[in-house]
This record gives structure tokens, sequence and C-alpha cells, in this order.
């Protein structure tokens, strides 16, 4: 009794921010090697409710990510595929584009009848950058079938297994952006010579890919039709001479 | 009152020390006597256990309730789901007991690493989805609280069947199979091969099936360390040591046509510790064959196919060591980023490895033609003369390749029909099997350890039914024969 009553107090006292910033770092995909131990690691030794409390806040973040990328079959249902793939990428707060339309970024304006005219209409756009899209919100998106420009900049949960199902977007995606990405590395880009009809892909600063460069010209190889825009050679040079006058001071 | 049982309990144990001594009695003996003096010891004395006589912190437990052979990823894949669906936390004490903690010999980080969903039976397309479906989100089934999340190194590039005339029909009724399961495969004609891939000498090609999703290769020891770490931190508990005796009880029954059969259950497993005469008995509820290419003998220790010729008591397991070769070569004109891993008619495979123009392969023996696996040497003939010559049919760029080098692994082949053996043995109640993969273990361990914990918790399968993979077929005779065997 005392014990729980000790460790509840501790609890209370050091769970919050802490703790979930703590939680989140274990989540990155960067092996973050921190020295010594935090008194959350030193309690859960000690404490069983500490250790299960930190374990169901680790899985509470991973049911966030599944909320968010959750199916809109009810919408795909009543509207069509068109408006459930831009209402999920506006709940991401991204943007979409019907074809002969301009950029929409929130559906919030849109009047009832504005939003059944569109329903017919194809989306031929996506800018889904910085959203929290993964493998399962992919769903959405690949019954989009006259997609042409699709933009994942900066998304951290695409990875290399959400590569693997663009190939079902082959017959339309002309342009696709994959700068910034944490979790894609040149493993997944093998997978996209599924894209035969693609002009336009950025795979610039995507610090999963070992070898920039070299992947580069690969994916050049393999996608001879393309322009593929990677690591900038000059701009590494121009790093590699400010990391030298920032040097000797 | 507790004076006197301590007195009574140390004057014993001196009494049976001095008659060792005497006698000259071997260490097994004497190991066998500490064992049972400890037990009248624990007996006599209320609490937990009381180690008076010397440590034995590296010795396993005395009871468990799960005793699992092997500690390789079908083995872990066993520990992982029976903790995970326990009832309660902590409910099932779990030891497993694996001969070498560095897996040199393991087929595990021996294999190449693949995973694929094209097979011919239904039940190996469903164990190789949800083995994706775990694989993908690994670092949710294995996260560990303060540990950096695991990379699994998975190349999603698919496999690429070849088939001739003679293979096309039963390819493309495979294929069918395969998507009702849910498989993403496509099939290819010649042309469309060759437009797709212009390194491939499409001569003798009628048709190809490609895996578009949920197929590739990846890293197995990546996957072996996840799993071990997350076994590890559910609470259970390792030995290295190697199983050397079952001590059973046999209860003798009738069947409704008036035969007399023997029903056996396993009371105990001695467990003799590595680099060392010393062992020690552990009290078990429920034992896993999971010791992969040692399966077999796993069983004979058990009594599994001591009996009369043709009949269920004498029905053996049929899991035996089979070698078989890897090789890593390099060739610079070979084929780019976009390669599959290729299986050729001829049953040549390869794959590529990293991007510096590196690949990797091999292929069967044919049945006359199987080394001897009594070691792990590698036989560099095999590749000049079986491997190299259809290699470089197919591929003409691999006419000028360098072997870099080569390495051999266990498959745990089964005889009868290549596919695992998964549940109970229907005459030693208590022994579970989950081994004889024949190659492809490794991909399919996230779901069969799942089909084994469920089948030991609930009795019954319950998400993928493998049914055809019985023990019982083996005295039947029904094979569950798959096609797509590399």
């Amino acid at each position: 009794m005392a014990a729980s009553r000790v460790s509840l107090h501790l609890m209370a006292r050091n769970s919050g921010t802490s703790s979930i910033r703590a939680l989140s770092r274990a989540v990155d995909s960067e092996g973050s090697q921190r020295k010594g131990r935090t008194l959350l690691q030193f309690l859960a030794d000690y404490f069983c409710d500490v250790e299960a409390v930190r374990e169901y806040l680790l899985r509470k973040q991973v049911l966030k990510v599944h909320q968010k990328n959750r199916s809109f079959t009810y919408i795909k249902e009543r509207y069509g595929p068109y408006i459930a793939g831009a209402c999920f990428i506006w709940k991401q707060g991204g943007a979409v584009r019907f074809q002969g339309n301009e950029w929409i970024r929130s559906g919030h304006g849109l009047s009832p009848l504005e939003f059944r005219k569109f329903q017919e209409v194809p989306v031929e756009a996506v800018d889904a950058s910085g959203c929290a899209i993964n493998y399962q919100g992919l769903d959405n998106l690949l019954a989009l079938k006259e997609l042409q420009s699709l933009s994942l900049q900066h998304c951290p949960h695409v990875d290399d297994w959400c590569l693997s199902r663009l190939h079902q977007l082959a017959d339309s995606l002309q342009e696709l952006s994959l700068a910034g990405c944490p979790r894609v590395s040149e493993r997944g880009l093998a997978c996209l010579h599924h894209l035969q009809n693609l002009r336009r892909l950025d795979i610039s600063d995507l610090p999963a890919v070992s070898s920039p460069g070299l992947t580069q010209i690969l994916v050049e190889e393999m996608l001879p039709n393309c322009e593929v825009r990677g690591s900038d050679w000059a701009r590494g040079l121009k790093l590699g001479l400010e990391e030298q006058a920032q040097g000797p001071k | 009152m507790l004076r006197r049982a301590l007195r009574l309990g140390l004057r014993r144990g001196l009494l049976s020390r001095g008659l060792g001594t005497r006698r000259g009695g071997s260490t097994l003996d004497w190991t066998g006597r500490v064992s049972n003096i400890k037990k009248k010891i624990q007996s006599a004395l209320p609490g937990g256990a009381w180690n008076p006589l010397y440590d034995t912190s590296h010795l396993p437990p005395e009871q468990a309730d799960v005793v699992i052979v092997g500690g390789g990823v079908l083995g872990l894949s066993v520990a992982y789901w029976l903790k995970r669906l326990e009832k309660r936390r902590g409910a099932i004490r779990v030891l497993v007991v694996e001969r070498d903690h560095t897996y040199s010999q393991a087929s595990t980080v021996l294999s190449v690493g693949g995973i694929r969903q094209q097979f011919s039976l239904p039940e190996n397309i469903q164990l190789s989805l949800f083995s994706a479906e775990f694989l993908r989100n690994i670092n949710e089934y294995l996260a560990v609280v303060d540990e950096p999340p695991l990379d699994l190194q998975f190349n999603p590039s698919g496999y690429l069947f070849l088939a001739s005339e003679k293979g096309a029909a039963a390819m493309e009724n495979n294929v069918k199979v395969q998507r009702q399961e849910g498989a993403k495969v496509r099939l290819m004609s010649p042309e469309q091969l060759r437009n797709k891939f212009p390194w491939i000498n499409t001569q003798g090609v009628a048709l190809a099936s490609y895996g578009l999703e949920n197929e590739g290769w990846f890293d197995p020891w990546c996957l072996l360390q996840g799993l071990r770490r997350k076994v590890r931190s559910m609470g259970v508990l390792f030995c290295q040591g190697e199983v050397t005796r079952f001590v059973s009880s046999s209860t003798h029954m009738e069947t409704i046509s008036g035969e007399e059969v023997s029903l056996k259950r396993i009371q105990e497993v001695q467990v003799k510790m590595d680099c060392s005469q010393e062992y020690q008995p552990v009290e078990c509820a429920i034992v896993v064959n999971a010791a992969g290419a040692w399966s077999g003998q796993i069983a004979e220790l058990a009594g599994i196919g001591k009996g009369p010729p043709g009949t269920l008591q004498g029905t053996k397991l049929p899991v035996e060591p089979r070698k078989r070769y890897v090789y890593l070569w390099h060739c610079p004109q070979g084929p780019g980023l976009e390669a599959p891993l290729v299986a050729d008619l001829s049953g040549v495979y390869f794959r590529r490895e990293g991007l510096g123009n590196n690949y990797l392969g091999s292929c069967s023996p044919a049945e006359e033609e199987e080394p001897d696996p009594g070691s792990l040497e590698v036989d560099h003939d095999f590749f000049q003369e079986k491997v190299w010559p259809p290699l470089a049919w197919r591929v003409p760029a691999f006419e000028t390749l360098k072997v870099r080098s080569a390495w051999a692994g266990y498959y745990d082949y089964n005889t009868f029909d290549q596919n695992g053996v998964v549940g109970p043995h229907p005459l030693i109640i208590n022994m579970y099997f989950a081994t004889g993969f024949s190659g492809h273990g490794l991909q399919q361990a996230p779901a069969v350890g799942r089909a084994v914990a469920e089948m030991m918790l609930e009795g019954r399968f319950q998400t993928i039914n493998l049914s055809p993979f019985l023990f019982t077929r083996f005295y039947l005779g029904e094979k569950a024969l798959e096609h797509c065997i590399l």
C-alpha cells in the first residue's frame, strides 16, 4: 500500500510532458542512445506500475497514428473515392487539386453544392507534405486512379513498404516528391520502376539513403524518361566549404 | 521445528554425498541425487527455491510451464505469442533452451532472408501474408521501451518466378489461388518480361509471375535479435544447453478397432549445460520442438517413431538436416536497382545485394546429389557446374562474374512433403511441433508461432487453419504438396 502510494505520487510528478517527449524519442527512426538512465527508467526497474504506464504511453502513440490513417469507408460509399481521398488529405492538413480546379487546402469552405459537384471530378494532384500518412492511410490515396502529382515531402511515417504500394498508381502518376522523408531508403526507391509514366521525381534530403549520389545514378538508370532531382552536388560542396570555414573558429 | 528440519535435511545431504564418494558414483548420478535432495528439502521447508549447496544461477529453472527446444526464429516466435496471448500477465513460465546463443550454425542467420506469398497452398500464402504484416509493423509488435527501433533492411523488390511451357498452366493456377488469398501478384508474358527487365534472356520462358507487394528480402539477424530482446522483456527465460533426455509417463489405451496404443506425457526435460557435464531436470507441462534441422533427433529422444512400422506409434518425424549453399558474386554489368529475386525454371535463384553490383544466389541440388550435412563446408565446384551455367544462360551479363564468398546453411528438410509440421503429436500429447519448413520457415515464423500458441492455449487454430500441417498426415499419407519450393 505504501509502495503503491509512493509510486503513484512519483508518477503524478514526473509523467506528462517529459515522459511523452522521452517516449516520442524512442519512436523516432534514429536510435537515440542516451548516457545514463532517466528517473523513469530507474523507477521502471522497481515499480511495475511505472513500467506499465510507459508501455501504455508508447502504445498510445502508435494508436494515434493509426487513428489518423483510418479508412474513410462511409464517405467513400456515399460520395465516391474522390471525395473520400480529398477528405482524408484535408483531415491530415494537406491540399488537393481536382481536375480543372485550383488547389483546395480545406473542405470547410465548400458548400454542400460544391461538395456534390466534386463527386464526379477526379483528383489530379495531392500535396500531403508533412502529413502523418502511413501504409494504411495510402488506401485512401490509391483509389484515386487519375492521380498525376503526389507530394509526400517530410512525411515521418512513409517508409519503403509504402513505396511498394505506389505501383497501383503506375498508369497515371507523373510527378512524385519524397524529399525529406526520414524512413525512405534506397531499398524503397527500387520499387519506383513500376511507375513507367513518371516524369519528375524528387528524392533529395533522404537521411536513410546511405549513398545519395550512387542511388541517384541508379534511379536515373532505372527511370530513363524521368527527371530525377536528388542531392545537389554543388550544395554538398557548399556545405563542405561552410564547414571548413567554421572549423578554425 | 524449523531447526530440526534443517538438521535432518543437512544430515541427509551429507549422508548421500558420503555414499556417492564411497561407491565411486559418476557425476551424472551425483547431480541426480542433488536434485532429489533439493526436492525433499523444498517439500520440507516453506517458501521459494532454496539452493544451499552451490550457486545455480546459470542453470535453468526446475519447473516451467512450456519448454521450447530451439532458440531460432521459430522457437522465439512461439515464445513471443505465448506471452502475448496469455490471459494474465506472467501467467505462463516459458523457458527457451538454445544450444548456441551465438547462432553460428543456426538456419536463421545463414538464410537468404526472402519473404514471398507465391506458394501453391493457401495455408502457405496466408502464413506469409500475416508474416509480411508482422514485419511491416515490427516496431509495434516488438517495441521495447527505451530500446531503439528495429531497422529490418527490407527490400520490397519482390520475387519473379519464371515458368516454361510445361509449368505455365501450374503457374497460372497458382497465381489464381494467390490472388484469392489476397496476394498482389502479376502474370507477365515473355514480351512484357523483356520490356520490363531487358537483361533477362526470355528463351524457354512461357510465363512469369511477379510479386508486387509484401515480397522481397530482409535482414534475418534483425528479426532474430528483435524477437529475442522482446521475449526477454516479456519474462521468457533462456538457458544455453542441450536437451539430452525426456522423462515420460505412459498410459495404455485401446482404440475403437481394438488396437492397444500407449499414450505418453512428458514429465521432465533433462538439459545438459554447455561445455560442462552438469545437467538439470526441468519439470514441464508442454514441450515445443522447434529445433529446426535437429528436430528429428529431439523427436527420437521423446520416443517418437519407436514402435512397429506402419502404426501411429512407429511413425517418425521425417525432418532431417540438409545442407544448402549460398554464393556471393560481383558482376559489373549485372542487373540494376530494379532487379527482383529471380527464380529461374531451372531452380537457380539470385538477388541483388547492396548497391555495388553484388549478387547472391544458389540452387537446391538434386535428390541424388545431396551433400553431406555433417559440416558446413562449401563446395565451390557446385557453383561452377550446377549454378553458373543456367544462371549465365538466363542473365547473359553473368557470363563474366567473380565469386567473392560463399557459405552454407541448413534446411530443416521435411522429406515427406517439404511443408512445416505444426501442432501436437497425437500420442505424446504434450509435445508440439514448429519445424520442418524446408527453407521457408524464416518468412513464416511470426505466423507459425501464433498458430502454435493458439493451439496450446485454446486447443485449436483460431486465425489461420493449419490442419493440413498436423503430424497425423505422416501416418495417414496425406501429402500437403507445395510446388513452389526454392
